[in-house]
């Protein structure tokens, strides 16, 4: 089992955790950091198993980078929304969904 | 290839077009900028139509980004299916920015940043359907779903901003799963490039383009709101100001299931067929569940994005269909029908809640009589949701149910049939209010005519467009 191979399959763990976090979790601060792990662990897959033979493959590499930003762009705007929230109604969840 | 000066290349001013004038309606401050939009969004429908009328002759078009081609450079390429994308995209964008620019009164803090947001989801979406390698797919899902969001927040009331929320990570979710379909493909064919993916791919594909493949579908699902995924849909189409609700349930959702057929037909055909009858059996619980709720609902918002549910639902009947070529027709076509109707849809509801100031179908009583012209918009819309004679809901519909009896696939054609009656219950449900003597207490505050006749241009377009099909559908003929 290679390196690159043992990053895989963490990667994929953490992002199964992830997912798990966003779908579960009620504390939207939590959520956040929840949809960030998922992201780190989709990383860490894309990176671990392109590479062969231990040499790293760049490619990948520039698609990780150009998916951080993204990243931190998503987080950025979830950061903002919560502060909205949280201004408006004092609640850090989200309030129930109603059709009246 | 179209081997123009790269500068003046149509496809790579579909993008930077959009750009620009969202950069300049944020610089010009809150609320400015309705003008460059529509200036530059006219420029967009007559390039889009000058290349879809190329590719129609039997070309494509290719542009690479700054000179510097694949691997680390960005290739774009255009075929009938993304050249359709693009003319929807246009063509429903310009009469919505006509009508949001009477709707957003100056100083109206739900405009404050919509013509920006909305120049970025442009530019994300013609970005998305022009876009040939994965990976780049998903950082313009990405544009695209972030400047929705950021639309979707604002109204600015906590309703509205835990929709945005809701939807936020939904469509980071359905993104994430994306993403990692995108590794393991990278990981299993070192490559994303679709096309040469093409060739690789294939029937003895290894266990990890399956897994890729499902984790992609099950993330775009999400992003389309394909029931059990549309939880996040009603809330933040039907809370939304009504052009932010039209360009969402008109354009948004359509992207990813644009990009769920281009997998579906490229680089992934050996392997997604096999879920070919899950996709149809969703969509069908997509028709049943969310007409139901439609005519259920008490807002006429919450009713026109809950019958959004139900319409995407066609769209995924196609799946099992498309060893007959008239199944990717019928699709193109209901993307087409229904993102003229239901932009208009939204259209003329955003005119009735202006004018009665509430967002209930009770309240509609007497607007047949007041608001004619946005009631008869708000019917012929209707009537491309049923799929009536001659609008282009009626040849989508009749396009799947004449592909399913070829196939011997009836249940699809009964799914279709059924669907049909029930759209008409929620459309005839909003009518017959609209005919209903108005209260005596009843006043309705005056509307610009500009909004009353956008709507009515969206709306009309979705029928006509019926007696014009033929030259649209012969588009997706040329999908590479």
């Amino acid at each position: 089992m290679s390196t690159g191979f043992v990053f895989a399959l963490a990667g994929a763990v953490l992002f199964s955790l992830g997912v798990a976090g966003v779908v579960l979790i009620g504390h939207l601060l939590r959520r956040i950091l929840a949809f960030n792990l998922m992201g780190s662990g989709a990383f860490l897959v894309l990176v671990g198993l392109a590479q062969r033979q231990d040499v790293a493959d760049p490619v990948p590499q520039a698609m990780v980078l150009t998916g951080i930003v993204v990243a931190v762009a998503a987080t950025a705007l979830a950061l903002a929304l919560v502060r909205k929230l949280h201004a408006l109604t004092g609640q850090l969840g989200l309030p129930g969904d109603v059709d009246e | 290839m179209s081997m123009s000066e790269p500068l003046f290349d149509p496809l790579a001013w579909l993008i930077l077009l959009p750009l620009a004038w969202a950069t300049l309606a944020f610089v010009l401050g809150p609320g400015r900028g309705a003008w460059p939009a529509i200036a530059g969004l006219a420029t967009q429908c007559w390039l889009a139509l000058d290349l879809a009328q190329k590719v129609g002759a039997g070309g494509t078009a290719a542009h690479v980004v700054g000179g510097w081609g694949a691997p680390l450079g960005i290739d774009l390429a255009v075929d009938g299916l993304s050249a359709a994308m693009l003319l929807l995209t246009q063509a429903v964008a310009l009469p919505l920015a006509i009508y949001a620019r009477s709707y957003f009164k100056p100083g109206d803090p739900a405009g404050t940043w919509f013509w920006p947001l909305t120049g970025f989801l442009i530019a994300g979406l013609n970005a998305l359907f022009v876009s040939a390698d994965l990976f780049n797919l998903y950082v313009t899902l990405e544009l695209v779903g972030l400047a929705a969001v950021g639309l979707v927040a604002a109204g600015g009331g906590a309703q509205q901003v835990a929709a945005a929320l809701r939807y936020l990570f939904a469509t980071l979710v359905g993104s994430g799963a994306y993403l990692l379909g995108v590794a393991l493909i990278y990981g299993a064919y070192g490559t994303v490039s679709i096309a040469t993916l093409l060739p690789l791919v294939t029937d003895d594909a290894p266990r990890l383009a399956w897994i890729a493949g499902g984790l992609m579908v099950a993330g775009l699902m999400l992003k389309t709101a394909l029931f059990p995924f549309h939880f996040w849909l009603p809330p933040a189409h039907g809370g939304a100001p009504a052009p932010v609700s039209a360009l969402l349930s008109a354009l948004v959702v359509k992207a990813s299931f644009y990009l769920i057929l281009r997998l579906w037909l490229g680089p992934l055909q050996a392997v997604l067929p096999a879920f070919a009858w899950l996709m149809a059996l969703l969509g069908a619980a997509a028709i049943f569940w969310g007409s139901w709720q439609a005519i259920r609902a008490v807002k006429l918002k919450r009713l026109i994005a809950y019958s959004t549910v139900a319409q995407l639902g066609y769209l995924f009947l196609i799946f099992p269909l498309l060893a007959a070529p008239g199944a990717i027709h019928a699709g193109v076509m209901q993307v087409f029908a229904h993102g003229l109707a239901k932009a208009g849809m939204f259209a003329a509801a955003g005119v009735l809640i202006k004018a009665t100031g509430q967002d209930t179908v009770a309240g509609l009583a007497g607007a047949v009589e007041r608001l004619p012209v946005t009631m008869f918009a708000f019917g012929l819309a209707g009537m491309t949701l049923m799929g009536l004679p001659p609008s282009s809901g009626f040849l989508a519909k009749w396009q799947i149910i004449e592909a399913a009896l070829a196939q011997g696939h009836w249940i699809i054609a009964a799914v279709v049939l059924a669907g049909g009656l029930l759209a008409a219950v929620y459309v005839l449900r909003v009518l017959r209010q609209a005919f209903l003597m108005a209260p005596a207490s009843a006043t309705l505050a005056p509307v610009p005519r500009t909004l009353e006749w956008s709507a009515f241009a969206l709306a009309a377009a979705s029928v006509l467009l019926g007696l014009r099909g033929v030259e649209l559908m012969q588009l997706p003929g040329a999908v590479t």
